[in-house]
């Protein structure tokens, strides 16, 4: 174990996890293995957070792993002939450590509370914008109908096809029927598990039109994979007129809409 | 194990009941009570370790399986898929959901924790305190025996109908309790939950005993702050498993109940499963996470804290040098256990709880990486300015010091609530509990194996191949792992037999084969491992008694120790750390050295 190569190789390979590390980062954003289009308006805020921790942590990480190497590097005792300082530790050293990182966890355990608050607790005052069901593998939404009341005999009832507004507050009012899902929108920075016996409001404002994915992301059985909605966001005027084509075809096919009792039991 | 030194132990001669010179031979029985039901701290340690390799093994290959149904979904298996002959080959997806719930249940349940607590626990504590045994040596054997219960449970519940358990290693209600949720739900279930419970009994008889023996039978003059680290880690460990498992095995009942009782703790009123509405109700699901989460949050330090302790001795052997700042060291593992038991809630920020509650969790979150950031801190300080020798076993303790600061760090995105919404149960999270448990816990324990090998089994293994193993693991481990960070960054979610029909992940597949490719030759790589460990079993060089001049009590006993361990009566002197005392001749003194005219002259020069 005494050859002063072997050293310089060990030091080199852990040289490379600072190095990859980074550079696998690097590239990440450039083949598209990155963030997903942000199209919500809470989405910045998270991100930013993100790319905060994620300079935050790079700094710590480029730092100690640079310090591990180059002290492998540099205290190799095939290389050095001195002998191993004599030392316990430092009381300096470790206030130092101590108190730093505590500061920097507890500015960053403050500074983002905020964001939570938003996503999570200020929820807006208004009636819930659809009701979404999941269940085992399908994502069952429910409209208020033309009295803007859900749970009255108006309703609309589609599956997997979600529509809503642009640049408006969309409020979903999410239950399960069965087991655990969870609702994942990743272009809107949303997830949230649905519990059954819970009624849980979710609530976001799209900044651009389009359709994204809806993800379950939490296990639910063994169509897990295949739970998969689509989200349309789109303007007032699209989504009114979607809305009544879809209204117009359910009264054509269902003149008494049936899962409404199911649902209602829920 | 040579039985053969009957040494006069002069520590508590009646606390061992075998090899009464009085009882005629009786081959078979002798063999049964020395290598099958031995009360011995070393055999019992040494059943564990090979058992738990041989899960290791196990939990390996489902990983594999796992893998290959992310990176070529619906392609044919090799071999597994004509094992199990499903669908001509393919792997179905209530299979792949089997899958990854049992990969993570043998891995934690059947490895982590029992190769940890069980085979090392049990190895060192006795010999780095200076005690002849445990304290309660049939417990002790019956810690190990409860094991078996578990292995038959787990092992069998593959082969009932609808397979094994498939909610995920969690466990999740009421996917687990409604028996037609999915094909796993059923015997499957039931098996993982006795066999739970019989791993939470063995961990508790284990832990009594190790706290037990640590706080009464020290050698004389081991205080406490006499200990070496990776003791302090057992005893810091086994007060966690005491006071956390109680609150699982509870919740397992539970939930055991549910299920064949019909009783619906964790059910609501009205749940609709495959159009049969269930009979019971009233529960409540987020009851369950609370439950398991408080005792399976504690349960992630359970399962790194004595790889701490035992990487923090090894790196003091390595570099030649007295471990920096031992009693911050001491600290923060206490401070990570005392924390950890407030920290269960960040599994649930998404789960349904009250926010606000998340915010609680996100601070006490925030605030357990601190005694992590420490011991990270005081490893780089002992590595400066020592001499280090890359043996494989420094190799593998340096790399999980390095693989921690990833696994700790991308802990901190976790931890802040609002990313979480965006990264919870997505492939960052795999990245970040893989270098925690993988490339963390798993590089301390070969660490811990290259190490101690030689007070195993008397012989050294080989260093080039270890050194082998070693590179090939490093590099695969971080081709298969690091990579998962982007994918997380994408949103690629965790358990979906299939994400590349979503618009957002299709593009992801090339990305995911390479990590396979890695994964494959991770575990081919532990070829490697096997041959070196059993040839060198019996055909390594011998190694005395202190083959790395190392200071701790272990390396006093003869290799491997006889019954009994000591063949004097050890008498501590010192801390475990003093390496390159200033003007003595040999770079080490032992805890055992008495303080003669030369050590004396050194303290006086320390000084």
């Amino acid at each position: 174990m005494g050859s002063r190569l072997s050293g310089i190789f060990w030091s080199l390979l852990f040289l490379a996890v600072p190095v990859l590390g980074v550079a696998t980062f690097a590239i990440a954003p450039a083949i598209d293995v990155w963030l997903p289009k942000d199209v919500s308006e809470h989405g910045q805020a998270i991100d930013s957070l993100f790319y905060f921790i994620l300079a935050l942590t790079g700094v710590v990480f480029i730092a100690t792993e640079v310090a591990l190497f180059w002290f492998l590097w540099k205290y190799d005792a095939a290389k050095n002939s001195r002998p191993a300082t004599y030392i316990h530790g430092s009381h300096t050293l470790e206030v130092v450590w101590t108190i730093v990182p505590a500061a920097t966890l507890l500015f960053l355990a403050i500074y983002q509370m905020n964001t939570w608050a938003d996503v999570k607790m200020r929820r807006p005052v208004m009636a819930p914008t659809v009701e979404v069901v999941a269940r085992q593998f399908e994502w069952r939404l429910r409209y208020p109908g033309r009295d803007g009341t859900l749970g009255t005999g108006d309703d609309l009832f589609l599956v997997n096809d979600l529509h809503v507004p642009v640049d408006e507050d969309v409020l979903v009012q999410l239950k399960s029927m069965d087991v655990l899902h969870s609702f994942f929108l990743p272009n809107l920075r949303i997830k949230q598990d649905a519990v059954p016996g819970m009624k849980i409001p979710v609530w976001f404002k799209a900044t651009e039109t389009g359709q994204f994915d809806i993800v379950c992301a939490e296990l639910c059985g063994w169509g897990h994979y295949k739970m998969k909605g689509r989200i349309t966001i789109e303007s007032r005027e699209d989504f009114d007129r979607w809305l009544e084509t879809m209204y117009a075809r359910q009264e054509a096919t269902q003149p008494e809409p049936e899962p409404a009792e199911a649902v209602a039991q829920n | 194990m040579s039985l053969a030194t009957t040494s006069p132990t002069l520590t508590q001669p009646t606390a061992t009941g075998l090899g009464r010179p009085a009882r005629k031979p009786r081959p078979i029985a002798e063999f049964l009570s020395t290598y099958v039901f031995s009360k011995d701290h070393k055999v019992i340690g040494l059943q564990f370790l090979f058992s738990t390799l041989v899960w290791f093994l196990i939990g390996g290959l489902l990983a594999l399986a796992v893998r290959w149904q992310i990176a070529w979904p619906w392609s044919d298996v090799p071999v597994l898929g004509k094992l199990f002959a499903q669908q001509g080959g393919q792997m179905a997806p209530e299979f792949y959901t089997m899958l990854f719930t049992m990969h993570a249940t043998v891995m934690i349940f059947l490895v982590i924790i029992p190769i940890l607590a069980g085979a090392f626990g049990n190895f060192l504590i006795p010999l780095m305190i200076g005690a002849d045994d445990m304290a309660f040596p049939t417990l002790n054997m019956l810690s190990y025996w409860f094991m078996w219960p578990a292995f038959f449970a787990f092992g069998a519940s593959f082969f009932v109908e609808g397979g094994a358990a498939s909610s995920g290693w969690t466990s999740y209600p009421t996917l687990s309790t409604n028996v037609a949720s999915s094909p796993g739900a059923g015997w499957g279930q039931t098996l993982w939950l006795i066999g739970l419970t019989m791993v939470g009994v063995s961990s508790m008889l284990g832990s009594v005993n190790y706290m037990t023996t640590i706080i009464l039978m020290r050698a004389p003059g081991m205080t406490m702050f006499r200990l070496p680290m990776t003791i302090w880690a057992m005893f810091i460990t086994a007060i966690l498993q005491a006071f956390a498992l109680p609150v699982l095995t509870a919740a397992g009942f539970m939930q055991l109940a549910d299920r064949t009782l019909g009783t619906g703790f964790f059910s609501p009123e009205g749940n609709i499963v495959n159009n049969a509405m269930q009979a019971t109700g009233g529960g409540q699901p987020l009851l369950w996470q609370h439950l398991f989460w408080f005792y399976s949050h504690p349960a992630v330090y359970i399962m790194i804290l004595p790889a701490m302790g035992m990487v923090s001795d090894i790196m003091t052997t390595f570099a030649r040098k007295p471990l920096f700042g031992y009693r911050p060291m001491v600290y923060s593992i206490a401070g990570i256990a005392g924390l950890g038991f407030i920290v269960w809630g960040h599994h649930m920020f998404i789960s349904g709880m009250n926010p606000a509650l998340g915010i609680t969790f996100m601070v006490s979150t925030m605030m357990i990486a601190l005694p992590s950031a420490v011991k990270t801190f005081n490893w780089l300080g002992t590595v400066w300015g020592g001499k280090i020798q890359f043996t494989t076993a420094m190799l593998f303790a340096l790399s999980f010091v390095s693989m921690f600061i990833i696994g700790g760090l991308s802990g901190i995105f976790m931890a802040a609530t609002p990313v979480d919404i965006f990264i919870h149960d997505t492939y960052f999270i795999v990245a970040h509990f893989h270098y925690v448990l993988f490339a963390g816990t798993a590089m301390g324990v070969w660490a811990g194996i290259y190490y101690w090998f030689p007070k195993m089994f008397g012989r050294t293994m080989n260093e080039f191949w270890g050194k082998a193993h070693f590179f090939l693991t490093f590099v695969f481990m971080n081709g298969t792992f690091f990579t998962m960070h982007i994918l997380g960054a994408v949103g690629f979610p965790r358990r979906l037999a299939d994400a590349y029909h979503y618009e957002t992940f299709h593009h992801l597949q090339p990305l995911n084969a390479f990590m396979t490719w890695c994964a494959i030759g991770m575990v081919a790589s532990q070829i490697i491992f096997a041959v070196n460990f059993f040839w060198s079993m019996f055909f390594g060089p011998v190694a005395g008694r202190n083959p790395w001049n190392a200071n701790t009590l272990e390396w006093t006993a003869p290799s491997p120790p006889g019954h009994g361990n000591f063949d004097f009566q050890p008498v501590v002197y010192r801390g475990p750390y003093e390496y390159s005392v200033p003007g003595m001749e040999k770079d080490h003194l032992m805890q055992t050295d008495p303080p003669n005219a030369a050590a004396l002259a050194a303290a006086g020069a320390a000084h």
